[in-house]
């Protein structure tokens, strides 16, 4: 059995769909890499259709929020694991935080749907496509998107805990 | 030659309510018996949603033993219960579950706070939780601990009979009782 390389699965994608990708690297061995979020369907396409490759498992899907990027505050990662050969990789896109729309992932992936709507839970990503985006964690009241970094942890409804006493 | 008879010398029997006492009867105050009954034989619902719910597994087995204090039977219908005793951290997205739980309990009713999460939401100073649960029932005995040992436990419920000792019959249709769920928003 031929083992697929990080190599291979790099020249393949440059191959298909020329100089897009960003932010190469290997952390730990695993292939991690960035693309225009609008072209996000097709590279996940690509991935999951061509034999050699055949990443047809998302393990994972989330989003990470980086203030200081501006222009392009929030990220969506992808886990991808191609089950033939055992290989992982990740799969970045980076979005506007004033217009965080990204193309849903649910057509291809059915899993990505419960992900994709705890991502919209926590960081307000709004996944075009999608087929019912609502909370799933949070209470549907909440009016916020807590994991994004402007937002502190603690609850901000409280009212009876003194902030000397509670160190806050 | 018979075995030298042990018997437990620390037996407590509960006082006999105040009352004019003749032969072969006794007159007291209804209220006075209705409590004594009810003080004895609460029926706790547990409400357990994590680690203190163990602790409170620990409290009702053998070696803690809550059924000395009358609370032999642990209810899992919030309809037969008397005690609601909610053990653990209750995230917002539970508060209205065990709100639910709480308006199916008749009254007469009583709620323990068990633990820093219930009482006040403990470390969990975050988002996702409720900061105490007497944010939307009312609690009568908060119990402190993270968790807290079982000895904790049988304090409160210790705590709850003296309540349900003091508290006259009619205290539940006293228009203080009633502005108090009134400010719950419970009928």
């Amino acid at each position: 059995m031929s083992q697929l390389t990080n190599e291979q699965i790099r020249v393949a994608l440059i191959d298909q769909f020329g100089d897009i990708f960003t932010e190469w690297s290997e952390p730990f061995g695993m292939l991690t890499f960035a693309a225009p979020k609008d072209l996000n369907l097709k590279v996940l396409q690509f991935l999951y259709d061509q034999e050699s490759l055949s990443f047809r498992f998302m393990t994972d899907l989330q989003a990470v929020h980086y203030p200081d990027r501006t222009g392009e505050e929030l990220c969506v990662v992808y886990h991808l694991h191609n089950l033939r050969d055992n290989v992982r990789i990740r799969f970045k896109v980076y979005t506007d935080i004033q217009k965080p729309d990204v193309f849903s992932a649910t057509a291809l992936f059915a899993t990505a749907n419960f992900m994709e709507r705890e991502t919209y839970d926590f960081f307000g990503v709004n996944f075009v496509g999608h087929p019912n985006l609502i909370r799933v964690l949070n209470v549907d009241e909440m009016d916020y998107f807590p994991l994004r970094k402007e937002f502190p942890l603690e609850d901000q409804t409280r009212v009876d805990k003194d902030d000397e006493m509670f160190g806050r | 030659m018979s075995r030298p008879v042990q018997f437990n010398p620390k037996v407590k029997f509960q006082g006999i309510p105040e009352g004019y006492m003749g032969e072969g009867f006794m007159a007291t105050s209804f209220e006075k018996v209705v409590s004594l009954a009810r003080k004895n034989s609460i029926w706790p619902l547990p409400f357990a949603t994590s680690c203190c719910g163990i602790e409170f597994m620990a409290t009702m087995a053998s070696h803690y033993d809550l059924a000395r204090f009358g609370s032999e039977r642990v209810g899992f219908s919030p309809r037969q219960c008397d005690l609601l005793m909610v053990m653990g951290t209750i995230a917002k997205k539970m508060g209205p579950v065990v709100r639910q739980v709480y308006l199916q309990m008749a009254e007469p009713r009583w709620v323990m706070a068990v633990g820093a999460c219930a009482s006040s939401g403990g470390i969990f100073d975050t988002y996702s939780v409720l900061q105490g649960i007497d944010q939307v029932i009312p609690v009568d005995v908060y119990v402190p601990g993270c968790p807290p040992r079982p000895e904790a436990i049988i304090d409160g419920i210790l705590k709850i009979q003296d309540l349900v000792h003091a508290e006259g019959l009619r205290r539940r249709n006293s228009d203080q009782y009633k502005e108090l769920l009134a400010g719950y928003g419970i009928q």
